[in-house]
């Protein structure tokens, strides 16, 4: 009769978060910022079909980075619950903070009781009213939820983006500057990136009762222009 | 509400209805039609003009020979590029309108790419399909669906029954009690190349004459301020005419009866 070997749960842990982040680290990395009429979301993306930013409900947008199928997947969910729930109860009942808490149990949920983790880092961005504010929610992997109140980054190299982002930095900037800012901290000191590297879009009033609004290349290389 | 997740051989895909089918919705199924008094809806039309597509309803709603309400709304945008309409049972068409608004926007989302036009009007006759037992308990609804179709570039109108049947028309339809008023008077006015301005006219005056001769269908209210709505479909999306610009429609045909006591005198608008 074999023996089955035994392992620390903290070993357990770490292995399984050092798979998750090697998975995560081996996409881009993406940005999403507060500015003047709402979030501006920005990521590093060749792909014009495989979307990494997308629109959950009048208010609210998702972004994942990591392994492709499993963020869309939880995309879907994302847009399957918020579109019950406005149906059922009313359109201004949904919320992105109830939608981040699920996010976080299921991924907390994959990460403790199954096989293998997601490699995936989540946001749900949700453009504020008169009633609620903007929120930017970023969810990791492992269940970790964290709102941030000016800008968020997601992806394995965040950590440098995150300084030099920090010191761009400006309350209240207009869509150009953050836009321009972000792309330069994606970039880093030795890039630089153009708009058929990029995928954008921003939650923003003024378009009527949806909110979300990509920014296509054209429109993204106007913005890039000096 | 728990996040739903599915597995690849499980999923509903990017149809609302078989998402919320899935998660138990309540149907109104077993209720008897002679317990309830419910409220009719009434005229509405959509036809073709240069540009797109426009669509027009009353807004009078009825219950037995009384008047449920005077600022019902029939006209509503399905999605960016489509409208629909109402006739027959309120709450029953209000509802379908409801379910169908988030179905498109719902594959929309999950797809990432709009329904084609055919793709829309086929799933609104599955619903007014999937409603046959209601409506045979006489909680029908008929609706009109009319959109600006892109990749034809051109206005495309689709006429249902009550059991699902949907057709295309060419130029311009009606339905609810009034249709029949309302069609004859666009059937001598309509022209294949009608500007916005000639066709938003031909609206206003064939619901004008839908409420001349049908008790269930509404006239322009003058003393509340309550004209029908009219709104356009074109290459641009929905729009709704403005209140205003419809009450000056109005304020043409009625200065003319006036003048002719009740009659048109001679002319199509």
């Amino acid at each position: 009769m074999s023996m089955p070997y035994y392992v620390a749960p903290e070993q357990v842990m770490k292995d399984r978060a050092e798979y998750a982040q090697k998975g995560i680290a081996r996409g881009r990395s993406l940005v999403a910022s507060l500015y003047a009429e709402g979030v501006v979301l920005v990521a590093e993306n060749p792909s014009r079909t495989l979307h990494k930013i997308s629109e959950i409900y009048d208010r609210i947008a998702f972004a994942g980075v990591g392994k492709y199928n499993e963020y869309d997947q939880l995309r879907v969910a994302g847009i399957r619950h918020a579109d019950s729930k406005g149906f059922a109860y009313s359109r201004e009942d949904v919320d992105a903070r109830s939608l981040a808490n699920l996010y976080a149990q299921h991924l907390g949920n994959v990460f403790t009781h199954e096989m293998k983790p997601l490699e995936v880092e989540i946001l749900v961005a949700e453009l504020g009213t008169t009633v609620r504010p903007t929120q930017l929610f970023h969810i990791a992997y492992e269940g970790t939820i964290t709102d941030e109140d000016r800008f968020a980054v997601l992806g394995g190299d965040a950590e440098p983006i995150r300084e030099q982002l920090a010191e761009a930095y400006v309350d209240g900037w207009d869509l150009v500057a953050a836009t321009r800012a972000i792309v330069a901290s994606l970039a880093g000191p030795e890039r630089t990136l153009g708009p058929d590297e990029l995928e954008a879009a921003v939650l923003a009033d003024g378009n009527g009762r949806r909110t979300f609004r990509r920014i296509e290349p054209d429109e993204l290389a106007a913005l890039l222009a000096d | 509400m728990g996040l739903p997740l599915f597995d690849a051989t499980d999923d509903p895909g990017p149809s609302f209805l078989s998402l919320i089918e899935r998660e138990g919705a309540p149907t109104g199924n077993g209720l008897a039609a002679a317990e309830v008094t419910q409220a009719h809806a009434t005229t509405v039309l959509a036809l073709r003009f240069a540009d797109g597509v426009l669509m027009a309803g009353d807004r009078r709603a009825t219950s037995g020979v009384s008047i449920a309400h005077r600022s019902m709304e029939k006209v509503f945008p399905a999605d960016r590029h489509s409208a629909v309409a109402i006739a027959g049972s309120a709450g029953m068409a209000v509802e379908m309108v409801r379910l169908f608004q988030v179905q498109l926007e719902h594959y929309e989302k999950v797809e990432g790419a709009a329904l084609s036009l055919e793709g829309k009007a086929n799933q609104l006759a599955q619903m007014v399909r999937a409603h046959l037992p209601m409506a045979m308990q006489g909680f029908t609804v008929v609706p009109l669906f009319c959109g600006f179709d892109q990749t034809r570039q051109t206005g495309r109108i689709f006429d249902y029954d009550a059991a699902g049947g949907h057709y295309e028309e060419f130029d311009f339809q009606t339905t609810g009690s009034g249709g029949r008023d309302a069609r004859q008077t666009i059937k001598l006015g309509y022209r294949d190349d009608l500007t916005r301005q000639e066709a938003l006219e031909l609206a206003a005056l064939a619901l004008y004459e839908a409420a001349e001769a049908d008790a269930a269908t509404g006239g322009p209210d003058l003393v509340r301020g309550i004209y029908p709505i009219i709104a356009t479909v074109t290459a641009d999306g929905y729009e709704r005419v403005d209140d205003q610009e419809v009450a000056a429609l109005y304020e043409t045909v009625i200065e003319r009866r006036r003048e002719r006591r009740g009659d048109a005198g001679g002319t199509l608008r």
